[in-house]
Formats: structure tokens, C-alpha cells, sequence
């Protein structure tokens, strides 16, 4: 059974394909790396780091860029949000990194 | 022997050489305020489905939309209703369809003279229309290479960039090589590929066509300060519009893209086509492009698409009024949640079930079982969603309209 895929072989995020961690992991698909450690839980669909990332590279999934490192992510660290940001949508950094809800929006 | 690419059903031939798979009387209203009096006219009425615009003042895009909507190759006869003193003309549209070889009908309800009135004589209108067309179309084999299918994604997470729309894309590429046409829609989430993309294109033509549309996507999504992607898509894994733009590209498949086609327009010749949604500049603003997913699906049901594929990770309940929608997850836990709503599972490629090419192949057969008559879910449930708004892809000059000169 694996727990996460690797779509691209220059991909330096993994896919979860179930709920995961913290703990070990296996990761599928091509040049996928041979043992990954969780540091927290990660949601099916989430991404995880295959490697240590600088802050400003390139996430890389379906080897192409995604966005740029916002900190330094560590290899087995949930990339989403709050890591990782979008060369053209400014927006999305300001969501809730969980829920993906607005924070920007007035209801009152 | 078995190849469901390979397989045949009835269609209803229409004048133009088209063929549709349904044979629906679809019933425009041509403003907001004629809307309750349509859908009564509709109810309970078989195979018999409403579109409309709301805005009393006209716009070119809705009425090249809905023209294109009322001779779409599903659809065997129109009766357009109007109220009788909005901008938008039902009668002109009645004319169109009758053009086109439909039989065709249109009243104001001011002249008929009320709700009920109009609902009885709608009804009439609707009854006759609906025998003319059963008596009158020829039912003729078609297959594969007569199909338009449209593709639409929405409600996406990671695992529609994984299974579903790669699931899609490959169908679409045996589609392409039967000699049928698809269409792939949402410009807005190409955003971040634009050389991957240009280097899809079939020749240069088609290269500047998508080249013109990206950077109009892109200056679009900049004015507006709003990308393609929603709150459902970053809970569910995605964290870029870059990130979507992968996944929902993978739909596309992998054949060359003949060129770019806008709202209201046919491809003019089988293969994969872009269409392009998003507004022209305009001095009235750009205004919206993509407010939902049904709004994506029109426009593909305007460009022909007999029926429409649509890939949800996250799930969705919309139907389509004259196409067919088919809906696809890359989810095996939302097939689970939605199976009513849902027809399809992709999941099943990610279980190690089945591979990509099985669940392309079973969509394929899946496409002909619905063109052959069987109702797909949104359809048996009566889902018939519609989406017409105030858009701009004409360019008129900023003058145009207004006597500023005195």
C-alpha cells in the first residue's frame, strides 16, 4: 500500500492518496524516495516535501513549477498555504490554511 | 471485439448534417421577468428544457449564445417567450431556429395577457412543436466521430489532476483519432503553463490564437484581482492556481490543439479546440468570466457539445438542459458520498483497481450508453441548470452607442 504519489521525476512534493502521519510513509511513482517521515498529519490531496526546499525555489509537482517556497520547508513538512505561494494569485496567501476560506471579505 | 469506441447508436439527423442525441423542444425567455412563466410552461412537459437571459437591456454575447443554444443538434424545436417590452427579441430568435430547419414558435405575454393565459397557450405551442418533431426527424446511426464533447472541471481537488481529468484527456484523445471533436474550456486555469500550452499548438496559426487568449486570461484575472480557484479546491490539497492550471490542463489530453473558438462559435472541423470564455476588454469593464461551473458548461453546450463531461473531485449536483452531463471523480470517496449524484469513478485508477486507459475506455463506453438514450444521473434527477449573463466578446468602439458630440 502507499500512502502518497510522486507524479513527475523532478517533483520535489508527493501527493497524499489517504489521510497520513505523523510517521513513516510510502511514496509511489517514478524516482519516488525510498523512505519519508511525516512531521504532522497530512489530509488526502495535500502535498508533502520530498526534499529540504529554500525559501524563494520552485515547488515542483508534474514537473513543472507550482509556486516559490514562501520559508524554508523541510523535507516530510505539509506544502500548502502557509509555505508556498503562487507567482500570480496574491489572494491565496491571505486564505485560511486549512479551510481555504476568505479572510479578506467583510459580512458585516 | 469489443471496442467501445467502436460503438454505434440512433441519433436524430438535423437539416444542417448534424446529429443530436436527444430530440428536446427548449423553451427562451428572454428576460427575467417572463422566467416563471417558461418554466411553467415546461413543467412536466417530457423532454422539453428552459434557458433564458435575465437582462432586459440586450447583449450581442447572450444572443449569439442563445442562438447558438437553440440550434444546438439536440434540440428539434423552440418557443421563445418574451414579456413584451424588454430589449431582446423573441420572435427574432424563433425566426433563427425556424431557419435552421426547427419548427419554431414565440409570444409576448403582455399581448396574450397573463400568467395563466401564456402558460396555457405555452403548453399548447409546446405540445404541437414536440409531435412535429417526433413524427418529423430522421433517427440515423451515428458513433463517435458525429460527437462534440465538451469538458469542464469544477469543485476540483488533487485527485482531479491525478485520475480525473487525465481519465478525460485520454478519451479525448481516442475521440480526436475517431475523427470526433472536443472541446476544453477554462482559459483561466491555464494560467502559469503559457509555454506548455503554446507548445500543444497544431501551427501558428493556432499558436497565436493562444497566445492572444492567455495573455488575455492572465490581464484579465490581474484586473480583476481573482483567479480560478476557490476555497474547495485549497482545502483539498490544491495551493496555487499554477497547481490547478496542471491538473485541469491534463483534460486536454495529448493530441495538438487545432485553435481557439469563442462563445457562440462551432469548431469549424474535428480535433481538440480551446474555447476561450473570458471577456474582451470592454469600456464597460471586463466583467465576469467563469461565475460557476454551469456557466462553462453552456458556453460547451453552445459550441456544439452534444454532451459534457464534467470532473468533480469534491462533487457536485448541476445537470445541463439539452446536453447530457456526465460527471466524473477522480474521488472514490466522494463516488461513495454522491454515488446518486455521481456517474463516474476515476478513483479506481488511484485504488490500483484499474489502469487510466480501463477508465477511459469504460468512459467511453459509459458516453455511449447516454448518447444511446439512457439518462445519465443529472439527467434522471432532473437537473437542468442554466447560465446566461451580461458579457462582452465584441469590442465595439468605446463610442459605439452613446452621442457624446451632441
Amino acid at each position: 500500500m502507499i500512502h502518497g504519489f510522486k507524479i513527475h521525476p523532478d517533483d520535489n512534493v508527493a501527493t497524499l492518496l489517504v489521510d497520513a502521519g505523523p510517521g513513516p510513509v510510502v511514496v509511489g511513482g517514478p524516482a519516488a524516495p525510498a523512505d519519508l517521515t511525516l512531521a504532522a498529519a497530512i489530509e488526502l490531496g495535500h502535498k508533502v516535501a520530498l526534499a529540504d526546499i529554500p525559501a524563494g525555489a520552485a515547488i515542483v509537482k508534474f514537473g513543472v513549477s507550482i509556486g516559490l517556497a514562501s520559508r524554508d520547508v523541510h523535507r516530510g513538512e505539509w506544502v500548502h498555504l502557509h509555505n508556498c505561494r503562487s507567482r500570480f494569485d496574491a489572494r491565496s496567501s491571505t486564505l485560511d490554511v486549512h479551510t481555504g476560506a476568505t479572510t479578506d471579505t467583510r459580512y458585516e | 471485439m469489443n471496442d467501445p469506441l467502436a460503438r454505434t447508436w440512433s441519433g436524430y439527423l438535423r437539416v444542417d448534417g448534424r446529429k443530436g442525441i436527444r430530440n428536446i423542444v427548449l423553451v427562451i425567455y428572454t428576460v427575467e421577468c417572463a422566467r416563471h412563466v417558461a418554466h411553467l410552461i415546461a413543467q412536466d412537459e417530457p423532454d422539453t428544457h428552459v434557458i433564458g437571459f435575465p437582462g432586459c437591456y440586450d447583449n450581442q454575447y447572450a444572443i449569439r449564445l442563445m442562438l447558438a443554444l437553440a440550434r444546438h443538434p439536440n434540440v428539434g424545436a423552440v418557443l421563445s417567450v418574451g414579456l413584451g417590452c424588454e430589449y431582446t427579441q423573441p420572435g427574432k430568435i424563433a425566426e433563427v431556429a425556424e431557419a435552421s430547419g426547427r419548427p419554431a414558435a414565440a409570444f409576448y405575454i403582455q399581448d396574450v395577457g397573463g400568467t395563466r393565459a401564456s402558460v396555457a397557450k405555452g403548453k399548447e405551442i409546446v405540445a404541437d412543436l414536440r409531435a412535429r418533431i417526433t413524427r418529423d426527424t430522421p433517427r440515423v446511426p451515428m458513433g463517435f466521430a458525429d460527437l462534440t464533447l465538451g469538458c469542464e472541471c469544477g469543485g476540483s481537488d488533487a485527485t482531479s489532476g491525478l485520475v480525473g481529468n487525465p481519465c478525460v484527456g485520454r478519451l479525448f484523445d481516442h475521440l480526436v483519432d475517431r475523427g470526433g471533436t472536443a472541446i476544453v474550456e477554462e482559459i483561466v486555469e491555464m494560467i502559469g503553463l503559457r509555454d506548455l500550452i503554446l507548445a500543444r499548438a497544431a501551427d501558428d496559426r493556432a499558436s497565436g490564437e493562444l497566445a492572444a487568449a492567455y495573455d488575455k486570461a492572465v490581464a484579465y484575472c490581474q484586473s480583476v484581482r481573482q483567479y480560478s480557484v476557490s476555497p474547495g479546491n485549497f482545502s483539498g490539497g490544491l495551493t496555487t492556481i499554477e497547481e490547478k492550471s496542471m491538473g485541469a490542463f491534463a483534460k486536454s489530453g495529448a493530441r495538438p490543439i487545432q485553435g481557439v473558438i469563442r462563445v457562440g462559435e462551432r469548431p469549424p472541423r474535428p480535433g481538440l479546440w480551446v474555447l476561450d470564455s473570458v471577456p474582451d476588454p470592454h469600456f464597460m469593464g471586463f466583467g465576469y468570466t467563469n461565475p460557476n461551473d454551469t456557466e462553462g458548461i453552456m458556453d460547451l453546450i453552445g459550441a456544439g457539445s452534444q454532451l459534457v463531461l464534467f470532473v468533480t473531485g469534491r462533487g457536485s449536483v448541476i445537470g445541463s438542459p439539452i446536453a447530457p452531463l456526465v460527471k466524473v471523480t477522480g474521488n472514490s470517496r466522494t463516488y461513495g458520498r454522491m454515488s446518486e449524484d455521481m456517474d463516474f469513478d476515476a478513483g479506481r485508477v488511484l485504488a490500483g483497481e484499474i489502469t487510466l486507459d480501463d477508465a477511459a475506455l469504460d468512459l467511453a463506453a459509459m458516453i455511449a450508453d447516454v448518447a444511446g438514450g439512457r439518462p445519465s444521473k443529472p439527467e434522471a434527477l432532473g437537473h437542468r441548470e442554466y447560465f446566461i449573463m451580461y458579457k462582452h466578446q465584441d469590442t465595439p468602439a468605446l463610442a459605439q452607442g452613446c452621442r457624446t458630440n451632441g
